[in-house]
């Protein structure tokens, strides 16, 4: 049972993954990828857990082993936010891609055609 | 051992993104994605990273939601 | 390909990979017994030598700074992207008065109740995002969700229906002087460090007291560029978003 939850890390990588593979739409294609995304950060946080343990902030608690590991949270902190620009700079690609074929479709951007 | 706040918090993310992929339209799971990130932000809280949970607040609530709908308000109305 | 043929395609491999997941999660120690030596080194020791209270803002920008410069460029490559993807082609051309074209196509009122929050949210936002970042190293936040705060306070000036305002108070060249100086600010942080003897980002600034704004050395001032190149970009993102929403017509 200990294994559970990184099961739920697992279990969002491959249904993002499903959704990409099966996506109709650019912008649910997106959206399908942040799914993916935040597995990771799910993973990560719960490898570094402790059990009873206590979030790394010492303003007014005393610095110890009680805390919980801070060096993943900096890892997810930065990616959060970088990772909803690109997938900003994904939507734009989306979004120019409309404007040449017309439709948000995959199957429908075929501009490689000769 | 997970406690029972820890796996009710997992339940919910696991579910909600299931109920992102599902939504094959685009702007009603724009909502969903903000219900996942929602859910999101209190797994982070609930493993005790109170600065990861900040940076998902904010980027679920003001950055995601209004870049989605803005390229889904410019590629509408276009004849396929 | 089909449809048909790429699920079944991808069906037999995720199976695969799902199996593999499931073997590798079997060998990580078990929810909640945390074994690795660094997270209890750093918690330990981030207050007695660094003297910042926020282990997590002494790792990002103390002893990892090198990989935050890193992301912090991704985001700035990401904003540069999206520039370059958003910019006017030649088939295309701006409106030249939006508001009469707003006029002219309005379907539904503003509700005055959402233009009277929003506008009410703006200064309230901007103290909240200045505060979050300036107190990076004391309490949970940073640069990076300062930051975004920011730049969701200007554009509460655009949710309040005044699209014309939040292009004046945002003015493009702004936002690029401010991205690019808060990006440039961090390596100048770094080079400090160099110039004063020790390592690139070595924190070489006095370190003060714990639990005081200034204290931490180079951390507050990190935090303040940072915050200001997030701000700059995700504001710039947003902009170019509204422009090919609300003006740009082929």
């Amino acid at each position: 049972m200990d294994v559970m939850p990184y099961v739920l890390a697992g279990w969002l990588f491959v249904v993002g993954l499903y959704g990409i593979v099966t996506s109709r739409n650019f912008v649910h294609l997106i959206m399908c990828l942040g799914v993916l995304q935040s597995s990771t950060y799910v993973l990560l946080l719960e490898v570094g857990y402790k059990a009873g343990g206590t979030a790394p902030i010492f303003f007014d608690a005393k610095p110890g082993p009680t805390a919980v590991d801070p060096v993943v949270q900096a890892l997810t902190l930065t990616d959060v936010v970088v990772g909803v620009t690109v997938a900003a700079m994904l939507m734009a690609l989306a979004l120019q891609t409309h404007k040449r074929t017309g439709s948000l479709d995959p199957a429908d951007a075929r501009i490689m055609a000769g | 051992m997970i406690g029972v706040l820890q796996g009710v918090a997992m339940l919910t993310v696991g579910i909600f993104g299931f109920a992102v992929v599902l939504n094959r339209d685009p702007l009603p799971q724009a909502m969903v994605f903000t219900f996942f990130g929602g859910s999101l932000v209190v797994l982070f809280i609930v493993l005790q990273a109170p600065d990861v949970s900040l940076s998902a607040i904010v980027v679920g609530a003001m950055a995601y939601p209004l870049m989605t709908v803005l390229t889904l308000a410019k590629c509408r109305g276009r004849s396929r | 390909m089909k449809a048909r043929t790429r699920l079944a395609l991808f069906a037999i491999p995720v199976v695969g990979v799902a199996a593999l997941l499931l073997w590798s999660f079997a060998g990580l120690p078990s929810f909640g017994h945390y074994r690795g030596p660094y997270g209890n080194e750093i918690n330990a020791q981030a207050v007695p030598r660094r003297h910042t209270t926020n282990a997590v803002a002494a790792v990002n920008f103390d002893y990892r700074g090198f990989d935050t410069i890193g992301e912090e460029f991704i985001l700035f490559a990401a904003v540069m992207g999206v520039s370059a993807l958003l910019r006017l082609q030649r088939q295309e051309h701006k409106e030249e008065s939006p508001l009469e074209h707003a006029r002219a196509h309005a379907s539904t009122e503003m509700a005055d109740s959402v233009a009277v929050v929003c506008m009410g949210l703006v200064t309230p936002f901007v103290l909240l995002g200045l505060y979050i970042v300036v107190h990076g190293h004391l309490t949970p936040g940073g640069g990076f969700q300062g930051g975004v705060i920011l730049a969701s306070a200007f554009l509460m000036v655009y949710l309040a229906g005044r699209y014309i305002t939040f292009r004046q108070l945002s003015p493009k060249g702004l936002l690029d002087a401010g991205e690019g100086s808060g990006a440039g600010g961090f390596v100048l942080v770094g080079f400090v460090g160099m110039l004063a003897g020790a390592a690139f980002l070595e924190n070489v600034l006095p370190l003060g007291q714990s639990g005081k704004v200034f204290s931490a050395g180079t951390l507050p001032v990190i935090n303040l560029s940072v915050g200001f190149e997030v701000g700059a970009g995700l504001l710039l993102v947003m902009w170019e978003f509204l422009e090919q929403a609300l003006m740009v017509r082929s």
